[in-house]
């Protein structure tokens, strides 16, 4: 079910104009200034020599999008169902959160080019080091995101249910929960906007295929070209998830886009 | 015959006393009114009433037994309507039903009748968001008096209201009130709300809370949508000065 956008007459296209037309002229800018003065496309390829090496290499490209996508599916989906669960059990457990939650901060200080080849050599050049190092990443906003949501509940309406005789479990089910899920969907945009970036980092440092051996064979190879379509993809990838939890959210908080209200 | 009974109630929260001996009784079918200046602790009351807090000394009966041993004789309405935002309108309506264990199906077959009375009907599908202070208000009361308690615990139920919409809720109440007869205890700091609606007054003190009055209003009803009495106006002027001097004992 739709909902046509209140209060935003002229919709998602008409504002998303300026946005493509800055673009645009981004890439412009940047195709004459490669072929006025005449740089190497080994230093700086034009933007159509990367777009013309995207359709080039398309096979090859598509090949290597695929695992960086599973890593990226299976790491978000284990992230989502940790950061849920441990959220879940924090809230019911104040004091294991005061125990957890530094470890959990500890975890987001760990820099990433450090920890990602320890992960492979623990883990081998499969699929797993690659799911953990996306889990790793991209789990702290979402926790942090729905631990403090639950928080967000307005008292009133937990004493109200607790008037009804509610048990803890069914206040966390009809208003904790459903309290946090603004918190939890920005939580998620900021999420997702990493796990490509985690995927591809992972595959870099040791992967037999995907986004991040394509780059490090492009640039081993000098092919700034090739390094950029990759790039180009995987930005791709990111706006699509992107535009997916955008949508997701939108159908799960509708009741926002209604009235006055929140 | 009374149903509920609090004696010499004390309670603290922390370091801070809040409420220092309350005595107050409720009859059934009676309409009584807490009156007390903002901040005195008359939430505090219904919040021991439903159970959220628990007095140091004091006893509380309902029907002439302890109040642990009658859990949840309270429909409880909230200062700020409190309706889930995220739930449409019916929705917030069978809450109260479904928590204390009916079925979906059970709670809208009790809740779809009334709509009509409470200016509801045609709103179900909507979000409370979408609705009017007045809207919302009366939303908040059909969702508590459809849980079919014996006692309504109303904390300023009219308090957020402009002006205008209250005096039109008050009204309007009054008349579902003069019907339904819910045995009901409000909580108000509006001198006017406590005289045209209630049969008995508690004046409170400030904080902590004791009782520094007890009025019976024996003014005929309707009260409401009709000029005011001088009986009222110099009840209210009593109430008043009770609350501003803090002298009144009767």
């Amino acid at each position: 079910m739709v909902q046509p956008l209140p209060r935003h007459p002229g919709g998602g296209l008409a504002r998303g104009i300026p946005a493509a037309l800055s673009l645009l002229s981004a890439f412009l800018i940047w195709e004459v200034y490669v072929r006025l003065s005449g740089i190497s496309p080994l230093m700086l390829p034009a933007p159509s020599r990367v777009l013309s090496q995207i359709v080039l290499n398309r096979t090859m490209l598509w090949d290597n999008t695929i695992p960086t996508l599973r890593a990226t599916f299976a790491g978000f989906a284990l992230s989502l169902t940790v950061a849920f669960g441990l959220s879940i059990m924090l809230d019911f457990m104040p004091r294991v959160r005061r125990a957890l939650f530094p470890i959990f901060v500890v975890s987001q200080t760990l820099p990433l080019v450090a920890i990602a080849p320890l992960v492979v050599l623990w883990f081998g050049f499969d699929l797993t080091p690659k799911v953990l190092l996306v889990a790793l990443v991209t789990f702290f906003p979402m926790l942090v995101a729905l631990v403090d949501g639950y928080a967000a509940t307005d008292p009133e309406i937990e004493n109200l249910l607790r008037s009804m005789g509610a048990t803890r479990r069914v206040i966390f089910r009809r208003a904790r929960l459903p309290s946090a899920m603004p918190y939890f969907f920005a939580g998620l945009r900021i999420s997702i906007t990493y796990a490509v970036v985690a995927a591809i980092f992972a595959e870099y440092v040791g992967a037999r295929a995907g986004l991040g051996i394509v780059i490090l064979n492009a640039k081993n190879s000098f092919r700034p070209d090739l390094v950029l379509a990759a790039v180009v993809i995987s930005s791709l990838l990111t706006l699509i998830l992107f535009t997916c939890t955008a949508l997701i959210q939108r159908a799960v908080l509708r009741w926002r886009d209604h009235g006055d209200g929140a | 015959m009374t149903v509920l009974s609090m004696q010499n109630i004390r309670l603290s929260l922390g370091e801070t006393p809040v409420l220092d001996d309350i005595s107050l009784h409720l009859n059934n079918g009676e309409f009584v009114t807490l009156l007390g200046p903002s901040g005195a602790g008359k939430s505090t009351i219904f919040r021991l009433l439903t159970g959220v807090l628990t007095q140091d000394a004091g006893h509380v009966t309902y029907d002439g037994n302890p109040l642990a041993e009658n859990p949840q004789r309270f429909a409880f309405m909230p200062q700020r309507d409190a309706l889930l935002p995220w739930c449409r309108v019916l929705d917030n309506l069978t809450l109260g039903l479904e928590v204390r264990g009916f079925t979906r199906r059970a709670a809208r077959e009790r809740v779809l009748p009334l709509l009509d009375d409470f200016g509801l009907a045609g709103f179900e599908r909507h979000y409370p968001a979408q609705l009017s202070g007045g809207m919302r208000q009366r939303a908040a009361l059909l969702r508590t008096v459809v849980q079919g308690q014996p006692v309504q615990l109303l904390d300023e139920p009219f308090g957020a209201l402009d002006a205008l919409t209250r005096t039109q809720m008050q009204t309007w109440f009054e008349e579902r009130w003069r019907t339904a007869r819910w045995t009901t205890l409000l909580i108000t700091h509006d001198v006017r709300e406590a005289v045209a609606l209630s049969d008995r007054i508690y004046v409170l003190s400030p904080r902590p809370a004791c009782i520094r009055a007890e009025i019976a209003v024996p003014a005929q009803r309707p009260r409401l949508g009709q000029p005011i009495t001088t009986e009222a106006h110099a009840l209210e002027a009593h109430l008043l000065d009770i609350l501003l001097n803090q002298t009144g004992e009767t």
